[in-house]
């Protein structure tokens, strides 16, 4: 219960960046990356809630969908006061349509079986973990703050994560012929975490955030031995990557999340709850 | 209260006891804790089997009508405390399972029974949460009702039991608070948000009623479980404690219980309230409430497709035992 709480960031430190006029829009959209691909996965994770396989499964869910949606709180919060039009991240989570959202398209996908679950939460963790990782050391003091807290709770997820990856791929032939076949749907959308575009480059050359290719070895070389362990084949380059989420162009998925998410504050707008 | 209508022994008199049964009821009468492996009559362990097995699956299969809601949470912070609320309902399921498990049955063997039917869970929880305000009206009235039961089974005779209450406790009371909070905000809120406060409240309350069980008059079974301290009030004097509870916290949010027999009696010291419809509820138990069928089918899919993922697991650690076996073998 007590981690419901922790969204809001009190005392926040002194960063010339978030008042920075002519880096806030890039800023800003980078912001919403990392927001708005934690709200959709832990809108995801959330779905399995009562209905996962075993009841520490349950449990790991939502204790990860709640890590997500508190890291969702501080990037999306960080963002409105970049932004500075008014916007908290409320206003932000509920209030934007699928064009503005900036997530990943693996955060949106379907939850499929419990292989693709785990699978993509896989893919996501060791990039996110590498990511986290760096922003630690960021130039912006309030990006390296969220960093150093949400990068905790990001490498137990890796953990929880790659051992999932390779019990299941080195369980039972049922497992493991899932497992492989959730990595072979997964793997068109993995290039997307690793494409740069003139909002990563300028954060990057503001020391805020690396570049992203940079992760590109860090993670392949994650996914390399995890996959080995679990005694499953490592796809080659995935030909035509599936992208444009980071853009606002999404798959047809984005659209209903959206919709359930923001009911409440769409069809009653301006209550408060 | 998440155990309805247990089922327990007949009662024995004293002179009907053998010595053993005589010694243990006395150590119960004492206050002492029973722990796992003391003797314990059969019966004993029979009803508590029931008992925390039901109260367990009532936190399993209470995650659902909850967890309809988190995709749907009007708030990030609503949203993070519900996903919260609903992995501390499976937490105390866990805790259940495990107190239970000390007495000779697997969580895998309850599970069976759950999802053949020989095994029930509390009838609030085949009643749909239609709007956000059944998000306030379960945590203020049906924890509510579950804390009235669960903070006496605190001092149950059976040690495990007991201990598995005191840690569920204090987190079911975080949840009437934050239940109240919902409610309070809607209370105050919008005219249509007032309307669903009121709409939730008069949904919930009969059947947080039904939560009690029957009447004490019905409850043939009740006087072994207090002997054994397996329960420790009746039906009706929970049920007059809750009424009297809620009432002023219904005034306080502005919302009318949909009773219109509901009065304070002075004479008796408490309120006056109607009778939840019992016909309903032995309905709801026999499987024909608004959501049995939904819930007991969510249950059993969640169960049957992740069958090759318990089996997969299963097999990997019997494979990684192998391996260390073999190395063991290998390093001699
Ligand atoms: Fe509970
Ligand atoms: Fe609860």
């Amino acid at each position: 219960m007590e981690k419901a709480a922790t969204g809001a960031i009190l005392n926040p430190v002194e960063d010339r960046f978030v008042s920075d006029d002519a880096l806030a829009p890039a800023f800003f959209e980078w912001l919403c990356r990392m927001g708005d691909s934690a709200l959709v996965l832990g809108h995801r994770v959330s779905e399995w809630c009562g209905h996962a396989p075993a009841l520490e499964e349950d449990i790991a869910m939502a204790n990860t969908a709640l890590d997500l949606i508190g890291h969702t709180q501080m990037w999306l919060g960080l963002a409105g006061e970049v932004e500075d039009k008014g916007r908290d991240a409320d206003a932000l989570a509920y209030l934007r349509d699928a064009l503005q959202f900036r997530n990943l398209l693996l955060c949106e996908l379907p939850n499929g079986d419990m292989g693709v679950t785990i699978m993509r939460q896989f893919l996501f963790d060791a990039r996110h973990y590498a990511l986290l990782m760096r922003l630690t050391g960021s130039v912006s003091p309030r990006v390296a703050e969220i960093a150093a807290k949400a990068v905790k709770e990001a490498s137990y997820h890796l953990e929880r994560s790659s051992d999932l990856v390779v019990r299941l791929g080195d369980g039972t032939d049922e497992s493991q012929r899932r497992m492989q076949a959730a990595l072979g749907q997964l793997w068109p959308y993995v290039d997307e975490m690793f494409v740069a575009d003139a909002v990563d480059e300028a954060v990057a050359k503001a020391g805020i955030a690396p570049d992203p290719s940079d992760l590109k070895a860090e993670w392949e070389e994650t996914v390399r031995s995890v996959l080995a362990e679990a005694m499953l084949d490592m796809p080659g380059p995935a030909g035509f990557a599936q992208t444009g989420g980071v853009i606002g162009r999404h798959t047809e998925h984005l659209g209903y999340i959206l919709a359930e998410m923001q009911f409440l504050q769409r069809a009653y707008p301006g209550a408060r709850w | 209260m998440y155990a309805q209508m247990v089922k327990s022994e007949g009662m024995k008199s004293r002179d009907e006891m053998t010595p053993e049964e005589q010694a243990f009821q006395d150590r119960v009468d004492r206050g002492e804790k029973i722990e796992p492996k003391e003797w314990m009559p059969e019966g004993y362990r029979k009803t508590l089997i029931r008992q925390i097995g039901q109260h367990a699956h009532s936190e399993i299969v209470g995650q659902l009508p909850e967890g309809n809601w988190i995709t749907r949470a009007p708030t990030l912070e609503r949203k993070a405390i519900l996903l919260a609320k609903v992995q501390d309902e499976a937490g105390h399921g866990l805790y259940l399972y495990s107190a239970a498990e000390t007495l000779g049955v697997s969580r895998d063997e309850l599970t069976e029974k759950l999802h053949s039917g020989a095994m029930k869970y509390s009838s609030i929880f085949n009643y749909p949460t239609l709007t956000w305000a059944d998000m306030g009206a379960v945590g203020w009235l049906v924890d509510g009702a579950a804390i009235m039961n669960q903070v006496p089974l605190q001092r149950t005779s059976y040690g495990p039991y007991s201990r598995a209450m005191i840690r569920i406790c204090k987190e079911e009371s975080f949840h009437q608070r934050q239940g109240y909070a919902i409610m309070m905000k809607m209370a105050e809120g919008t005219p249509a948000q007032k309307e669903m406060a009121q709409d939730a409240l008069n949904r919930f309350w009969y059947p947080s009623l039904m939560m009690f069980g029957p009447s004490d008059a019905e409850s043939v079974h009740s006087a072994q479980s207090i002997a054994w301290k397996i329960k420790i009030n009746t039906n009706d004097e929970l049920r007059q404690k809750f009424v009297d509870q809620t009432v002023p916290q219904a005034e306080y949010l502005g919302l009318s219980i949909p009773d219109d027999n509901l009065r304070w009696n002075e004479e008796k010291g408490g309120y006056d309230f109607s009778e939840p419809n019992w016909s309903e509820f032995f309905e709801v138990i026999k499987g024909n409430g608004p959501c049995n069928r939904e819930r007991m089918n969510a249950r059993v899919k969640a169960w049957d497709d992740g069958a090759w993922f318990r089996e997969g697991l299963y097999a990997h650690a019997e494979k990684a035992a192998h391996r260390r076996a073999a190395a063991t073998t290998a390093a001699e």
